[in-house]
């Protein structure tokens, strides 16, 4: 009985905030074609702008990283602090910009803007510094000189419109980003997720460690009984089986690793609380990875690096084969252990904004067809979102065992 | 061309991780006490499997 009612709770919560998720999508859609019917378009600066939804879009914009924090309808403003080489830092609150609809801001601020959450500078010296009202954003898509399509983004200001850079990034032109104008190095919506979840996990290990303290010897209790069995977990079926004798000293690394991973998946699961994506952001698993990376290979054996550059016991022949196939290997396994957490979390984030995208794909505005397509998204919802509970012990987990068994595999003793 | 190469990663990885749960089934049903063992290696497996999927997912991402 107890679990039926348990059941019934847990849906009605998973339907509530999903039915809430759709409502706040709903709000954009409403506020773009208030009586353009079919087309949701809107005039600015002589630009038609096609406000229609578009669930891939919407999807990417979900999971992509933002210079505020949008809890529901909130947003709040995180400081941005901005480098501009040739002019120096640039630091200002983000809420200065005023974002209305779909966190776009309503003013320009040193040649600033924000666009959808991000920010973005207009690098042509004739828009003015200093803070000014802007008119709109005109997203285009335009093909740039690799003949790639990218999406590229004007904003109107006196009825002339001036191209917004994005920030730097460091992939080299794949995703169609590269070195802009200005650096971005804002406290954004991931590090603000980062540090909530940083303070509860110190809140909960410093409690914890002082209970055991406090009552050695005796039975756990409280938040003990909650982390115990996961880090003795850990300790157990990942440390101890695959790094063999050496467990003790990397323990606290495979442990921080989890307990960090796990928790910032669980962080961007509970709905309207941001929903940051930041397990599913490649900047940050990638970093993850080079950890890894460097405990690897900084403790690497002689034994180690002898089945990397000359492999023993094969022919001479099959060693000119193996031996680059293997030192690609090195570089390979981070690589994997960086897109496997972020392809995993963001795929389970942007599922379920398509799912909930589907409202609008199907209802098309009007009510009936909206119902009923709310219905059976919010059930796929549902049914989506505790898998993903599944996959963010899962991936967690699935981290720091392939750490802990690349560690075993560097510091393994010979045995021949 | 994208989501066709995607599918097709999707159905190699498919294959592998279909062919590892059924193993590791079987080996459960023959030896119920390495249970543990046997998952952790199932999920590591599974793992490696998944990996070379999504360099393939991404990278047609990228050249698409």
């Amino acid at each position: 009985m107890r679990r039926i009612i348990l059941t019934y709770i847990l849906s009605v919560f998973f339907a509530a905030s999903s039915f809430a998720q759709d409502h706040g999508t709903h709000g954009h859609d409403e506020h773009a074609g208030t009586d353009a019917g079919e087309h949701h378009t809107e005039v600015i600066c002589g630009e038609e702008v096609d406000h229609s939804f578009d669930p891939g879009k919407t999807a990417f914009h979900h999971v992509s990283d933002q210079n505020v924090y949008s809890i529901g309808p909130l947003y709040i403003p995180l400081p941005c602090i901005l480098y501009v080489p040739g002019e120096g830092f640039h630091t200002f609150s983000s809420g200065k910009f005023e974002p209305g609809h779909h966190a776009s801001g309503h003013k320009a601020i040193d040649r600033f803007v924000l666009f959808e959450g991000t920010v973005r500078r207009v690098s042509d010296p004739s828009f003015p510094e200093g803070e000014v009202e802007i008119s709109g954003f005109v997203p285009k898509v335009e093909v740039n000189e690799d003949g790639k399509e990218v999406d590229v983004v004007y904003v109107c200001y006196n009825d002339q419109l001036y191209l917004a850079e994005p920030k730097s990034t460091l992939d080299p032109g794949l995703f169609g980003g590269g070195i802009t104008s200005f650096y971005d190095f804002s406290v954004t919506k991931n590090v603000v997720s980062m540090i909530v979840v940083f303070i509860l996990l110190a809140w909960m290990f410093i409690s914890v460690a002082n209970a055991y303290k406090k009552r050695d010897g005796m039975a756990p209790k409280g938040l003990q009984s909650l982390i115990e069995p996961v880090f003795l977990f850990i300790q157990d079926e990942v440390a101890k089986p695959f790094i063999g004798n050496k467990w003790e000293q990397y323990l606290p690394f495979l442990q921080a690793l989890f307990f960090f991973i796990l928790g910032l998946n669980l962080f961007g699961q509970i709905p309207f609380f941001g929903n940051s994506n930041v397990t599913g952001n490649l900047a940050f698993t990638g970093v993850l990875a080079l950890f890894t990376f460097f405990v690897v290979n900084l403790n690497g054996n002689k034994h180690y690096w002898e089945h990397i550059f000359w492999m023993p016991g094969v022919p001479a022949w099959v060693k000119v084969v193996l031996t680059p196939v293997e030192f690609l290997g090195l570089f390979i396994k981070p690589f994997t252990l960086m897109l496997r957490l972020a392809a995993n979390i963001s795929a389970g984030h942007i599922v379920l904004v398509v799912f909930v995208g589907l409202i609008f794909v199907f209802g098309k505005g009007q009510l009936a067809p909206s119902i009923g397509t709310a219905i059976g998204s919010t059930l796929l919802s549902m049914f989506m979102m505790s898998i993903e509970l599944l996959v963010a012990f899962i991936q967690a987990f699935v981290f720091t065992l392939l750490t802990a068994s690349y560690i075993g595999a560097a510091t393994e003793e010979v045995h021949h | 061309m994208a989501p066709i190469g995607m599918g097709i990663a999707v159905i190699g990885a498919g294959l592998g991780i279909g062919l590892i749960g059924s193993k590791a089934m079987e080996a459960i049903a023959r030896q119920p006490e390495a249970v543990g063992d046997i998952r952790a290696n199932m999920i590591l497996t599974a793992a490696l499997v998944e990996g070379a999927a999504l360099i393939a997912i991404i990278l047609s991402l990228v050249a698409g």
